[in-house]
C-alpha cells in the first residue's frame, strides 16, 4: 500500500477513485454556494436565469447586493470587532500561558495544564449557557443588593466575546507553546550573559522569534470567533453577529444574497489563511 | 525562586487563574446550582433533583439524548472510516507537491463557517435543489424528490463538518510511520489486509483518537447541522437545551440538560481514553 510495494492494478484505480470522489464530497457544496451568488433568480435554486452581479452591488428591493444591505453589513462589522477583541485578548492570555508551561515547574502545573485543556471538550452550547447562567446570578445579585443594573452583564456583545476567548484562549495557547517547545533557551542566554536584562532578552530575541506564531495563533482566533455559531447562539443580544444573523435570514427562507456573503466570506477566509502561511514560510 | 522570577510568575499565572476560575470553573458551578433549583413560587426556590427527575420521567428528554449520543457515536465512526483511507494516502502515498496540495485542499472548506456549509447542502439535498433536478433529468425519478430534513441529510452534514477534525490528526500520525516498517511487514509475508491490522492501525492510534474525541464531541455539541438538515423526527439535545433556555425561559431545566450533555460527552471521553491508554495531555496537547 505504499508507492515501493506492488498493488494490482483494480485496486489501485479503485483507491484513486475514491480520493477523487471524497474531494469531490468536500468541494460539492461551497461550489454550489458559489455559483448560485450569480443566479439571476430570487431564490438559491435551478433553474438558472442567468448570470448576474445583482446580490453584490444590486440596489432596489428585492434585488439588494450585499453591500447595500444594512442589516448584513451591520452584523459584518461586529463580527469584525467581536473577533479583534477576541483574537487580542486570546493571544496575550496564551502567551502568558504559554510562558507560564515552558518556563517554570510549580506544583499543581499538571492539574493547571489539564484544567487549561478543558474547554476543549466542553460542548460550546454548555460553555455557553453556563456563562450566561453566572453572568445573570451576578448582576441578579448586584441588582438585588445595591440596586444597580450592570447592562454589560446580560446577554450581548460582552458576553459574545467572553465565551468565545473561554475557549479560544486554549487553541491560541497550545499554537504558542508548540513553537515556544522548539526555542533554543540557550540563546536567551547569551543575550543575559552579554548584558541584557531578563525582560530585554525576552522582548528581543524571545518575541521575534515567536513571531509568526503569534500571528498565526492570532489569524487562527479570528477566524474562530467570526466562524463560531453555538457559543455566541447562546449570549448574543441585540446586535448579532454575521453567523447569527445569516441563521435568522436562512430560517426565514434564503435569497441568493446569502449566497454573495458566503462568497465574501470565503474569500475573505482564504486571504487570511493565505497570508498565515506566508509568514509561517518566511521563517 | 529569586524574587524577580517570583514576580514574574505571579504575573504570568494571574491570567490563566482570572480565565480558568471566572469563565470556566464558576459558570459551570453556578451552572450546577442552578440545575439542582426547584421554583416552588415566584421567585422562591428549593434545594432538590426535580429538574433531573423530570429528565428521567419525560420519555422525549431521555429518548432525544440517547438518540444524540448513539448518532454521534455513529457519525464518528463513518468519519473515521471515510477518512482513514484519505488520509492514508495524503501521509504515505501522495508526495512532494500533490501531498501538501490535498492536504491544504482538506482544510479549506473549514475555512468558511459552518453556516455556510450547511447552506450548500441545503442547496443541494432540497426539493428545488441539484441532486432533485439531476435524477429528474437522467430520469430516475419523475417528480421532485426531498431530500433534506432526515438523518441521513442530516448524518451527511455532521460527518462533512467534523471531517477536517480527523484527517489532520490521522495524516500527522501516519506521515510518522516509516515506509520500511510497512516493507518490512510485507517482507514477512502479510497482505494489505494484516498489514494494516497489525501494523498502521496500531500505530495511527493516538491520532485517532484524538480525532474520535474531537469528532464526537463535535457532533454531540452540535446546533446547526440537526436544525437546518434534520427533520421533525432528527431532534437533538442541544435544541432542547436551547429551546428551554431562550425560548420556554426555564434555565433551572435547561442547566440540568447543559449539565447531563456535560457528562455524557466526558464521560464518553474518559472511556475512549481509558480503553486506548491514552491521556488527555497526550492526545490534546
Amino acid at each position: 500500500m505504499i508507492p515501493t510495494i506492488k498493488q494490482s492494478r483494480f485496486a489501485r484505480v479503485t483507491y484513486n477513485a475514491y480520493i477523487a470522489l471524497f474531494f469531490v464530497y468536500l468541494a460539492l457544496p461551497l461550489v454550489v454556494v458559489s455559483v448560485f451568488a450569480f443566479n439571476d433568480s430570487l431564490f438559491p435554486s435551478l433553474p438558472w436565469e442567468g448570470f448576474t452581479w445583482d446580490w453584490f452591488f444590486g440596489d432596489e428591493s428585492p434585488k439588494t447586493g450585499v453591500f447595500n444591505e444594512r442589516g448584513i453589513m451591520r452584523s459584518i462589522r461586529t463580527s469584525v470587532f467581536v473577533a479583534l477583541c477576541v483574537s487580542v485578548l486570546s493571544v496575550t492570555v496564551g502567551t502568558c500561558n504559554a510562558f507560564l508551561f515552558n518556563r517554570y515547574q510549580f506544583r499543581f502545573s499538571g492539574v493547571l495544564y489539564v484544567l487549561m485543556l478543558l474547554p476543549l471538550v466542553i460542548p460550546g452550547i454548555v460553555l455557553g449557557i453556563s456563562i450566561l447562567v453566572f453572568s445573570s446570578t451576578v448582576a441578579n445579585g448586584v441588582e438585588d443588593s445595591i440596586g444597580w443594573d450592570i447592562e454589560a452583564l446580560r446577554p450581548g456583545l460582552l458576553l459574545v466575546i467572553l465565551g468565545q476567548f473561554s475557549f479560544i484562549t486554549t487553541i491560541v495557547t497550545l499554537v504558542i507553546a508548540a513553537r515556544l517547545k522548539r526555542f533554543d533557551t540557550t540563546l536567551e542566554e547569551a543575550a543575559l550573559n552579554l548584558g541584557a536584562t531578563r525582560l530585554t532578552a525576552i522582548r528581543t530575541i524571545t518575541m521575534p522569534y515567536l513571531g509568526p506564531a503569534l500571528i498565526g495563533a492570532a489569524v487562527v482566533a479570528f477566524l474562530m470567533s467570526f466562524e463560531n455559531f453555538n457559543t455566541t447562539l447562546m449570549l448574543v443580544g441585540s446586535d448579532a453577529p454575521l453567523t447569527i444573523a445569516m441563521f435568522d435570514r436562512l430560517k426565514e427562507g434564503s435569497t441568493p444574497v446569502l449566497n454573495a456573503v458566503s462568497l465574501l466570506l470565503m474569500i475573505g477566509s482564504s486571504l487570511l489563511a493565505l497570508v498565515m502561511i506566508a509568514f509561517q514560510k518566511k521563517e | 525562586m529569586r524574587a524577580e522570577t517570583r514576580l514574574g510568575f505571579f504575573l504570568l499565572l494571574t491570567p490563566l487563574l482570572l480565565w480558568l476560575t471566572l469563565l470556566i470553573i464558576i459558570p459551570h458551578i453556578d451552572m450546577f446550582l442552578i440545575s439542582i433549583r426547584e421554583r416552588v413560587a415566584v421567585r422562591t426556590y428549593e434545594t432538590g433533583f426535580a429538574n433531573y427527575l423530570t429528565f428521567f420521567t419525560e420519555p422525549l428528554y431521555l429518548v432525544t439524548f440517547m438518540r444524540t449520543a448513539l448518532m454521534s457515536v455513529l457519525a464518528t465512526v463513518m468519519t473515521l472510516i471515510i477518512a482513514f483511507p484519505v488520509s492514508y494516502y495524503i501521509a504515505k502515498i501522495a508526495k512532494g507537491r500533490l501531498q501538501s496540495a490535498l492536504f491544504l485542499l482538506c482544510l479549506v472548506p473549514f475555512w468558511v463557517s459552518e453556516l455556510v456549509r450547511t447552506f450548500g447542502w441545503m442547496i443541494l439535498l432540497r426539493e428545488t435543489g441539484i441532486f432533485s433536478n439531476l435524477l429528474q433529468f437522467i430520469g430516475i425519478v419523475d417528480g421532485p424528490v426531498e431530500m433534506l430534513y432526515n438523518d441521513t441529510a442530516m448524518m451527511v452534514g455532521l460527518i462533512y463538518t467534523s471531517m477536517l477534525f480527523m484527517v489532520v490528526p490521522l495524516v500527522t500520525t501516519l506521515e510518522s510511520l516509516d515506509d520500511s516498517v510497512i516493507e518490512a511487514g510485507y517482507d514477512l509475508g502479510g497482505n494489505a489486509i494484516t498489514v494494516t491490522r497489525e501494523i498502521v492501525i496500531p500505530h495511527a492510534t493516538p491520532g485517532i483518537v484524538s480525532g474520535c474525541i474531537v469528532v464526537f464531541m463535535l457532533s454531540l455539541g452540535n446546533y446547526l447541522t440537526p436544525t437546518m438538515l434534520g427533520g421533525k423526527e432528527s431532534l437533538w439535545f442541544t435544541e432542547l437545551i436551547y429551546s428551554q433556555f431562550i425560548v420556554r425561559f426555564n434555565w433551572e431545566l435547561g442547566a440540568a440538560f447543559g449539565f447531563l450533555l456535560l457528562g455524557l460527552s466526558s464521560f464518553i471521553v474518559w472511556i475512549a481514553l481509558r480503553l486506548t491508554g491514552q491521556t488527555l495531555e497526550k492526545t490534546m496537547g
